[in-house]
Order: C-alpha cells, then structure tokens, then sequence
C-alpha cells in the first residue's frame, strides 16, 4: 500500500461487545467483504454492532468521520443493515417507500425480475422469496454508503440469486461498499474481494 | 335527611349472602368456599382498619397524618401497578416509574380539585383530600398499569419492526411512534367508557354512595361530574406519563432500542 491509496469509506476499530470482537477492518468503497462461519459464531453481532443498533466499545468510522460524530439516525442511514428476516411495518410493501423513490423502486424491481404489482398486495400475501428481495430494495433506496446484509439470498432460486448479485455489483461499481453474510461459500467467492471467518466471535481473513 | 345508620345486626343480615355463596360452592363444587370466606373476613378486617385510622385523621385533621395516608395510599397503587405487566425493566425501573406517574397524576389533580372546585378549609382537610386521591388514584392504577403493559409487550412483539426502521435511518421517535400512541391509547380508554356509561348503565360508586347517604341527587350528580372530569385528566397523565417514561428507559442516547434492559 502506498500513501496514495484512498482512505477507506468504512473502518472499524476495535469494535467489540461481550458477545463479539474485538473486531478491525477496513472496507473501500466499491469492495465487497463476505463474512461465513458457524451459526451463534457472532455474524449478526458484528453487522448490528457496525450499524449501531447494539451497545459496543471502539468505534467505526465512515469517510473518517467517526460514527460518535455524528447522529445515529445519519449513521443508519448511511450504514443500512438488512437482518436475515426483514421485517414490516406496514400492511403492503408499497406503503415503505417515499413517493420520491418510485422511479428507483420499479428500475430496481424490474432488475430484480418482480412485478410491481408486489407494491399493492399485502405483506402476508407475499412469499419468503419475495419479501426478501423487496427488502433489498427498501435497503437501496436510502441510497447507503455501505450495506450490510445478512443472508439476503437464503430463500431464492438460482435465476433470483444471480439477479440479485447483478444488482449488488452494479451498486459496488457505483461507489457502495458491501458487507454480506452467507452461507453460500460460491456467492462469497462470486461477490466478495475478500472472505472473513468468524468464529467464537473471532475474525480471520481467509 | 340524615343517613340510615347500619348496626351490626344489619351487616351480619347481608354477611348471610356470603354463606350463601359458600354453600353454592360446595353445592356445585365450585372449590371457591375457601377463597370466598377469607376474602369476606380480609375485607371486613381491612376496612375496619382503614374507618378507624380515618376516624382518628379526619378528628385530628393534622396535615402531617393526612399526608402520611396518601403517600401510604401512593405507595400501595404504585407498587400494584409495578408489578401488573409480565415484563419487568432491570435496576427496579417499573418501580421508579410507577412511583412517579402515580405520584404525579395523583398529586395535579387533586391539588388541582382542591384549590379550584372543593376548596374546603384548611385545604389539605382529610375528609376531602384523602377520598379524593383514593379514587384518582383507582383510575391511575389502571391507566398507569395498562400503558406500562403495553410499552414493554409491545416492545417485545414489535422489536423486529422497530429496529427494521431504525436501522434504515429512522429517528428512535418515529419508530417508536406507533407503539406509544397504542399504549397510551390503551390506558386511556377505559375513563372514556366509564364516562360514557355513567348513570345510564352504571350508578358511579361514589354517587351511590351519597345518595344512600342521603344526599340531594343533583348535588351528587355534581359532584360526580367534578370527580369523573379528575379522572379523566388522571388517567391521561398517568397512561401518557408511564408510556413515555417506560419507552424513555428502553431507549439510549444512541437511539437504540434497549430489550436488553427487560429482564429476562
């Protein structure tokens, strides 16, 4: 590495918690890391604790700016993470999106290969398959800096999963830095520059 | 009109409703006998005690036994409602925030009653203070109670949604919005029934009771009116009070959501 390399859009330093870490890493933008390992190994614990969405010690840092700095609302939205089972709030999956995303929402679904009229049904009506992948694009449209997803292809057939990471790397080669846990050793291998293991709440870089 | 004196010929006549009771329990083995029994007996022992304790305050209408009553009663309708919801907050929280909300609600209202509407002399007079806060703070209970209830089941059923929100960016007060407007909804309800229901389906116990007292019936009913006005404003207090406080504690300056603060 030279003194000319681009600073990293996200860094993490020493982030840990009783269930985790200490964890230290740098993500540049338009890199993908893949973490895998055992289930209860911490996968989660690591993507909330960088979403700060749990209490933790050490800190993260976006563009330098360290999330302290700034308010947790701005860090979310710049730091969306996407649990295994998103969940709604309200009864249709349209009803989640600005009315200034609409644009967005049906060049993204149409990538995705889902119909629009997914928008107006509700959320019961959907399939495991489907609600994961309008998820992705809810996590989109806030337009994130980084994104973390945890196992957001688990409930897809093959066509749908290579839709998806189609999407995501468009996304990467716009400037997006990605973060993604899997169990699928081929999908991290297909996305990701580089491959963490985690275990006991340990990350080595494989 | 003077009121009809009960002797204690005429309780024990009505206690025979009681036995009453008992025999159809052993009658249909209902297995209740027991229960009935001692509840009759703990309730005729308790307001016993309580008439005689107020007979002395009321005689003496110091203003240090008076208050030494209400925190007592306080005390009681705060613990009540701690230990209603299923879920308890650590570090004693749902007693904390029981302690202030009863204690809020209880104390506006009533100094409000008797400054404004009662005004008796001195204005701390037991014979006023003491019922007052005794039957704000029934409608408190149940406010209090039902709100904190729904803050922290709430919490537990929605947390996947709220941290959905949260984690896209959302404020802490947005997303928990809805959850708040439910709890608070939910304490409040039960004065807005009461009132619609007062003196077309039920007689209010307290007007009841003046009338067989041997009141003028529109002075009760005024009287009524005055109370169920303070209990409304309790109860809005109290459900409002104990759902912020509750959410407040499930919450931290980084816009959380603290389940972990429940205990398990």
């Amino acid at each position: 590495m030279t003194a000319l390399s681009a600073t990293p859009l996200l860094s993490v330093r020493d982030l840990r918690s009783p269930f985790g870490g200490p964890f230290t890493f740098d993500v540049h933008a338009g890199e993908c890391i893949a973490i895998q390992g055992p289930s209860g190994a911490g996968k989660s614990v690591l993507l909330r604790m960088l979403a700060d969405l749990d209490p933790h010690d050490g800190d993260a840092l976006l563009d330098g700016r360290p999330a302290s700095s700034m308010s947790a609302p701005d860090w979310r939205a710049a730091v969306v993470y996407q649990a295994a089972e998103p969940a709604w709030w309200e009864d249709t999956a349209g009803a989640h999106f600005a009315d200034a995303d609409r644009a967005f929402v049906d060049t993204t679904l149409a990538a995705l290969g889902l119909s629009a009229a997914l928008l107006d049904r509700e959320i019961e009506r959907l399939s495991t398959g489907e609600r994961q992948r309008l998820a992705l694009v809810r996590s989109l449209a806030r337009r994130p800096r980084v994104l973390l997803l945890d196992e957001p292809t688990a409930a897809l057939d093959p066509d749908a999963v290579a839709r998806v990471e189609m999407l995501l790397r468009e996304r990467l080669a716009g400037g997006m830095a990605a973060l993604i846990v899997t169990h699928a050793g081929e999908q991290a291998r297909r996305l990701a520059q580089c491959i963490f293991r985690l275990e006991q709440g340990k990350l080595t870089r494989s | 009109m003077n009121p009809i004196h009960l002797g204690a010929w005429d309780l024990l006549a009505a206690a025979i409703l009681i036995l009453l009771d008992a025999a159809l329990s052993l009658a249909l083995g209902l297995g209740l006998h027991r229960q009935i029994l001692v509840a009759a007996v703990r309730m005729v022992a308790q307001l016993t005690v309580v008439g005689i304790v107020l007979r002395h305050v009321f005689a003496t209408s110091s203003a240090a036994a008076t208050l030494a009553v209400i925190l007592f009663m306080i005390a009681a309708a705060a613990r009540e409602v701690a230990t209603r919801p299923k879920q308890r907050l650590k570090r004693q929280m749902n007693y904390r925030i029981s302690a202030a909300v009863v204690a809020c609600a209880g104390f506006a209202t009533v100094l409000l009653a008797l400054t404004t509407a009662v005004r008796p002399t001195p204005w701390y007079e037991p014979r006023y203070a003491i019922p007052l806060m005794g039957i704000v703070l029934g409608s408190v209970l149940n406010a209090a109670s039902l709100a904190l209830d729904g803050i922290l089941d709430g919490v537990v059923r929605e947390r996947a949604r709220i941290e959905a929100r949260l984690a896209l960016g959302t404020p802490f007060r947005e997303a928990i919005g809805p959850l708040v407007r439910n709890a608070a909804r939910r304490g409040m309800i039960p004065v807005a029934n009461q009132m619609s229901a007062a003196g077309i389906i039920t007689l209010p116990g307290i007007m009841t009771g003046q009338l067989l007292a041997g009141m003028d019936p529109i002075d009760a009913v005024k009287y009524q009116i005055l109370l169920m006005f303070l209990l409304a404003g309790a109860s809005g207090l109290a459900s409002a009070g104990a759902a912020l406080l509750a959410v407040r504690a499930l919450s931290d300056d980084r816009q959380r959501l603290r389940v972990d603060r429940l205990r398990a």
